[in-house]
């Protein structure tokens, strides 16, 4: 009974979550709602028995919201409502009715017509995390390490697109040689 | 099943109400172990040696006018104090405060979740916590909370990696992310801290930028960005700020001494006052900090994490996997 009054519960908190996040123009309330909403999904997973995903979907969508948050510090003045284009408000309705009703379709036909089997099936006395790393580094080997690969080129990217005078700190140098780095920008400008 | 709803609730009620007196106290503890360094009396006229100070600040904040400001957010700007004051009591579900109990022949397990996930669960939600002040700075209208607000952006993601590297490898030695299964694993083989003193010590210093105290104090830095994300505060709404950072600290105290100190050992009296000990030390340490060490800056705690901090973790997890193998 309970696992059905919080599936219900939090089943309308996320979509109202992220509905709030689609149709508002406030930015500050579109983040929220959407960290709120990524949290609450991780109720679905802490209700099905997998504790292991539940924490981590609490913990890699608060980080990475956060770094949402941060763009948007930097180019919204968060307080005041966004000016967007008024489009048609039932094509959002209608679009985002038609795609829900897709995915459900989607996922629940072959529940439906029974040709769902479980390739790897739980192993006794093994715990939750055990399990995910069981079928990580069996079935999904090859997807893992080569979204591993691709992460870490990311990361050499960045850090060689925002590793430019990054021995030079601002706060450590005295005025003079603050104002010599200015000139220096200015000559090459004027020139 | 009636048994257990009933028990859950009274252990959630129990909680709730155990820390929120004790974030009371802890700032008079505060204000009394940082005079008694600093040579002053600290709080002295409000019944005996100023105890009765809590209950004058509880009256004082819980009639003071609660104040929304023009020009502010107002529904982010209310909700912000408590997703701080009720991620830190959502933390506490998995944390085992004591060993098991008979009362009355009945059996208490002082633990509201035994999820066997324990530690993360626990670090995650805390992590939510910095949603507060980060929400209450940008929705202030103000330009010092909205520095107060991205400077706890940046907290968040530097402290964030070096807590969850330097935990990874006792768990890796425990081979469980449960907080039981941490004390029963230290009471066989010893505590974790003697096998694994680099990882404490850089879970020990994250845990001060998780808090947000002082010499990472810079969420909220006093002197130099007034309130920081609680200038536009007033009230209980700034209150339960101060209550989420309190008992945050509380239960960041008992999460150290589970993780790496023994925790409560094989469950005796002894083992179970010897937690409460080191729940004190540990607070009384955040204390001791407050009122012997300068704050940090933005750039030198993000240097501090990733530069020194995160090297050390992952070069001690590569070494812990070597040793195991």
């Amino acid at each position: 009974m309970f696992e059905a009054i919080a599936f219900y519960l939090f089943a309308f908190l996320t979509i109202s979550m992220f509905y709030i996040t689609v149709t508002t123009n406030q930015a500050l309330y579109a983040l929220t709602a959407l960290a709120a909403g990524m949290i609450f999904i991780s109720v679905f997973f802490f209700i099905l028995g997998a504790d292991f995903l539940g924490a981590i979907q609490i913990i890699v969508y608060t980080g990475a919201v956060m770094a949402l948050y941060a763009f948007g510090m930097m180019f919204f003045d968060t307080t005041r409502d966004v000016k967007e284009k008024q489009g048609n408000k039932f094509i959002i309705v209608g679009l985002s009715a038609l795609s829900a009703v897709l995915v459900v379709l989607i996922f629940v036909a072959p529940i439906v017509s029974d040709n769902i089997t479980a390739l790897y099936p739980m192993t006794e006395g093994a715990g939750n995390t055990q399990e995910v790393g069981m079928v990580l580094f069996t079935k999904y080997l090859i997807p893992f390490e080569v979204a591993a690969v691709m992460l870490l080129v990311a990361m050499i990217a960045g850090i060689v697109l925002a590793g430019k005078k990054m021995d030079l700190s601002l706060t450590l140098m005295n005025d003079a040689q603050i104002r010599h780095i200015d000139e220096e920008k200015n000559k090459k400008v004027i020139s | 099943m009636e048994a257990y709803l009933i028990e859950t609730v009274i252990k959630v009620v129990v909680v709730l109400l155990i820390f929120s007196a004790l974030a009371g106290i802890g700032t008079y503890f505060e204000r009394k172990v940082l005079a008694f360094m600093q040579r002053r009396l600290g709080p002295m006229y409000v019944g005996p040696y100023g105890l009765l100070q809590v209950a004058a600040d509880g009256v004082k904040l819980f009639t003071k006018e609660d104040i929304i400001p023009t020009g502010v957010v107002a529904k982010i700007f209310k909700i912000a104090p408590v997703i701080t004051a009720a991620t830190a009591f959502m933390a506490a579900a998995a944390i085992p405060f004591l060993p098991q109990f008979e009362i009355f022949g009945y059996t208490v397990h002082p633990i509201i979740a035994d999820v066997n996930i324990g530690i993360l669960y626990v670090l995650g939600v805390m992590a939510i916590g910095l949603y507060g002040p980060l929400l209450g700075g940008m929705a202030s209208a103000n330009k010092y909370s909205l520095i107060s607000a991205a400077r706890s952006a940046a907290v968040f993601i530097s402290y964030e990696v070096v807590t969850g590297l330097s935990i990874l490898a006792p768990i890796m030695m425990v081979g469980s992310l449960s907080l039981v299964d941490f004390n029963n694993y230290q009471v066989e083989n010893g505590w974790i801290v003697w096998s694994q003193p680099v990882a404490f010590i850089l879970f020990w210093i994250a845990a001060f930028a998780e808090t947000g105290r002082t010499p990472f104090h810079l969420i909220a830095n006093d002197h130099e960005i007034i309130d920081g994300f609680g200038t536009e505060y007033s009230g209980m709404r700034w209150g339960l700020f101060f209550i989420g950072e309190y008992a945050n600290m509380f239960f960041i105290s008992f999460v150290i001494p589970l993780l790496f100190l023994g925790g409560f050992g094989d469950g005796s009296v002894m083992g179970a006052l010897a937690l409460l000990g080191k729940v004190a030390f540990f607070f009384f340490f955040f204390l001791w900090t407050r009122a012997a060490w300068p704050d940090v800056r933005p750039d030198q705690l993000m240097w501090l994490c990733w530069k020194v901090l995160m090297p050390i973790a992952v070069i001690n997890v590569v070494i812990t996997g070597i040793v195991m193998m």
